[in-house]
């Protein structure tokens, strides 16, 4: 670790705090329907928005009414990207003429970038036409950031309401989302990506004259050229991070130099994929009328982030020892980044891509500047668990928070418990259903997670994907369904795993990991909603203390690490000592 | 449920159809359309000419095998190494037995080419990057094939070395990132170096 490299960690946190409260407060103006400023440039647009859908479009909704709509606008989502896929061959925008993609992959990548989950078992420069790009997966940037946005806020309604049925309108909050939050942000964030190297073309890729011709060494071919992968990719990098989808426009995802080409982009990059989930928890103090509840979730989130970071900082800062003996140089200094850098960008180095790949994984972003597979064992083992958390450190846009808020109503239980009263929050006594539907989100997804990995090493269609040997191969696997199931995205991902056993699987653990959570969340929305809010009294816990942020981490970590301590145990722990060992 | 259903089913269809035409088709084309005309070169590639011939791009790295070039990371991408139309890395584990060959067999190669050099090998000329496309090596690893390069070329090998340690690209704002040498960039100065036979160096 250097000072240098602390410092680049410091300097990202004190840009994200600096921007909590701003954005934070904006979102909040454009939920709560106030004048945000934009909407004299994008009111007609909105206007005619809910116009074209049709009277009943801007009708307050029930919680079963708003969850009928998000899951038909996501299931025809699905549809509509799995079909373009498949014709994408006979339509335009496509100069390198790539065909349909095969169903099953098709199927995955469809509901893994409905899900916000953005996991890839394609290619994008050698599977994807710019107009499927384009048209799909951009499309689908956009609109999984902002369903996960809206169930939050309807949530939020919910537990602000005082007997209330109604949770908002879903076809407004899209709307706004889109509209107000994310296409303004997107294309700021897109023309300075440009302005340092993303590239932004419809031309087909360029080819360049190498000025000294080299010899493949696998087929002893000489070759004289080399070809430069193109397209739009700033359009859709900028929303990548913003919506914290993840989902590369090349292979390489974000350590790709045209998506990616220097450590300010690097910056802005981290920055845009955490900034959204971490605005968030001020909009909901905003909302809920007391901004301290706000500080207080995030709070837990930043202690638990940043114990990541260094723990990763420090683990890919050591690297690889054995290499010394060979006659390597790994210590860093002004002169070499040092460390482990198999996997690693040069300009980048470790503190960038230890900060990349924990921000990465503690949201829901998924997109990667460095790879994970060639981590260090335990280095490994920090995005591992961070996604196992239910990505609630930061998390998702929207889903981070929503799903965040069932373990503050568990923290809130579990002390209520201990006193022997009924626990309540801001005003709402948490009872039986909530309770169950609280249960079912924290205890689906290690359930679909550890499934999933049990069934894939149990039978060689989950086995013969593995490409590394030993403990990591079982990492590997665990990785893919951690991420999947929490629709992270990011892969341990020499894992081949666009087979069609790991492509429905994985759709399956995806589209459950998604929508099995936000259903009961609306329900909780909904039960909340009707409540009286009763004024706190002497035995109200409060939820914005220090000693609350405790409550909350503990049952975090209890639940979370607890769950997938034996997993980890046989993967990355179990390598960790192999390698220490020497063997 | 039906009934609600029945009547959020046009509305989701026609909001899918009416965000993709914002989002897919309005929102790329308008960046595309400022991109081009503020950003011409970055938003094409950033693509480098020598003679009226485009060689390679600023940003992606190239496979360079001679010894009278600098030589820049290893590279995974398939099926040859520094291909541009597939990025990718090795996904190998530090526990897998292959990544220590494969890293012992590019110390091996390195010492071949300069058997005298008794330096410890910077760990970035021994690993590969992530996108396999890198354009860029440590100031170290230059440093490490100065003297390689200076015979090649019948160069001064002190002067090479200053002459290398001036195109080092800091820390950006003083902070961000690693020192880094653009290795193409690097080569292609060094070939313009040798073909005006430059006094400063012979």
């Amino acid at each position: 670790m250097t000072q240098n490299g602390v410092l680049q960690i410091v300097l990202y946190g004190v840009a994200l705090l600096a921007l909590v409260k701003p954005l934070g407060a904006y979102m909040a103006r454009v939920y709560l329907g106030q004048a945000c400023g934009l909407d004299r440039v994008f009111g007609p647009l909105e206007r005619q928005f809910y116009r074209l859908l049709g009277a009943q479009s801007q009708r307050e909704m029930d919680w079963k009414t708003y969850a009928v709509a998000v899951m038909a606008f996501n299931i025809l989502g699905i549809v509509a990207l799995f079909l373009l896929q498949c014709a994408q061959g006979h339509l335009p925008f496509n100069p390198q003429q790539v065909g349909a993609v095969r169903a099953d992959s098709a199927l995955n990548t469809a509901i893994s970038f409905v899900t916000n989950t953005n996991w890839q078992n394609y290619s994008g420069e050698t599977t994807m036409s710019y107009l499927t790009q384009m048209l799909g997966m951009t499309v689908q940037n956009f609109l999984s950031a902002a369903t996960g946005m809206a169930v939050l806020v309807a949530l939020i309604r919910g537990i602000a309401g005082n007997r209330v049925t109604d949770l908002g309108n879903f076809w407004v909050d899209l709307t706004r989302t889109t509209l107000y939050i994310l296409l303004p942000l997107s294309l700021i964030l897109a023309l300075v990506l440009v302005s340092q190297g993303v590239v932004q073309t419809f031309s087909p890729y360029a080819d360049a004259h190498l000025i000294s011709p080299v010899t493949d060494p696998s087929t002893g071919r000489v070759l004289h050229d080399q070809t430069l992968a193109l397209g739009p990719a700033a359009s859709q990098v900028a929303i990548k991070h913003l919506g914290a989808n993840g989902g590369g426009f090349f292979n390489a995802n974000a350590s790709h130099p045209f998506e990616n080409p220097n450590p300010i982009t690097d910056f802005l990059l981290v920055l845009a994929q955490t900034v959204i989930a971490a605005a968030l928890t001020y909009t909901f103090g905003r909302m809920v009328g007391d901004t301290r509840q706000g500080w207080t979730i995030l709070a837990a989130m930043l202690i638990v982030l940043s114990t990541a970071i260094f723990a990763s900082y420090a683990f890919e800062s050591a690297g690889n020892s054995s290499l010394q003996a060979a006659g390597v140089d790994i210590a860093a200094s002004n002169q070499q980044a040092g460390g482990n850098l198999e996997g690693k960008e040069q300009r980048f180095g470790i503190a960038r891509s230890a900060l990349f790949a924990t921000t990465t994984t503690a949201t829901s972003c998924g997109a990667v500047d460095s790879l994970h597979d060639s981590f260090t064992p335990l280095g490994g083992l920090i995005p591992t668990l961070l996604m196992q958390l239910s990505e609630t450190i930061l998390g998702g846009v929207g889903s981070g928070l929503y799903g965040m808020l069932a373990f503050v109503l568990l923290a809130v239980f579990i002390a209520g418990l201990m006193v022997g009263r009924t626990p309540e929050y801001l005003g709402k006594k948490i009872e039986s259903f909530e309770m169950k539907m609280v249960a079912l989100i924290v205890l689906l997804m290690p359930f679909i997670v550890l499934g999933a990995t049990a069934l894939a090493l149990a039978i060689p269609a989950g086995t013969d994907s593995i490409s590394n040997p030993g403990p990591h191969g079982l990492s590997q696997v665990l990785y893919a369904f951690s991420s999947m199931g929490n629709n992270n995205g990011s892969a341990f991902a020499g894992l081949n795993a666009n087979t069609p056993f790991y492509n429905l699987l994985g759709a399956a653990t995806m589209f459950v990991g998604r929508f099995g959570v936000i259903l009961p969340v609306l329900a909780i929305a909904g039960s909340l909603a009707g409540k009286h809010r009763v004024p706190p009294g002497p035995g109200t816990l409060p939820t914005h203390t220090p000693l609350f942020v405790g409550l909350l981490i503990g049952t975090l970590l209890g639940i979370g690490a607890l769950t997938f301590f034996p997993a980890l145990a046989l993967g990355p722990i179990a390598e960790f000592l192999q390698v220490s060992a020497g063997g | 449920m039906t009934n609600r259903l029945r009547e959020q089913l046009r509305p989701a269809a026609l909001a899918l159809l009416a965000l993709t035409l914002v989002a897919g088709v309005l929102y790329p084309a308008i960046v595309t359309a400022l991109a081009q005309k503020l950003f011409p070169w970055q938003a094409g590639g950033s693509l480098l000419e020598r003679d009226g011939t485009t060689v390679g791009s600023a940003l992606i790295g190239q496979s360079f095998g001679d010894p009278g070039y600098f030589w820049g990371r290893p590279s995974a991408t398939a099926p040859f190494p520094y291909n541009g139309g597939a990025s990718g890395g090795s996904n190998q584990a530090l526990s897998n037995p292959a990544w220590l060959n494969a890293v012992k067999a590019r110390i091996a190669a390195l010492k071949r080419a300069d058997p005298e050099n008794p330096a410890p090998i910077p760990i970035d000329l021994v690993t590969a990057s992530a996108s396999g496309l890198d354009p860029h090596i440590s100031p170290a690893a230059a440093f490490y094939q100065v003297g390689r390069v200076a015979r090649r070329r019948g160069l001064d090998a002190e002067r090479l070395r200053d002459w290398v340690a001036e195109r080092i690209e800091p820390r950006q704002w003083g902070v961000l990132g690693e020192p880094r040498i653009n290795v193409l960039r690097l080569n292609l100065a060094l070939d313009a170096l040798t073909q005006d036979r430059s006094p400063r160096i012979r």
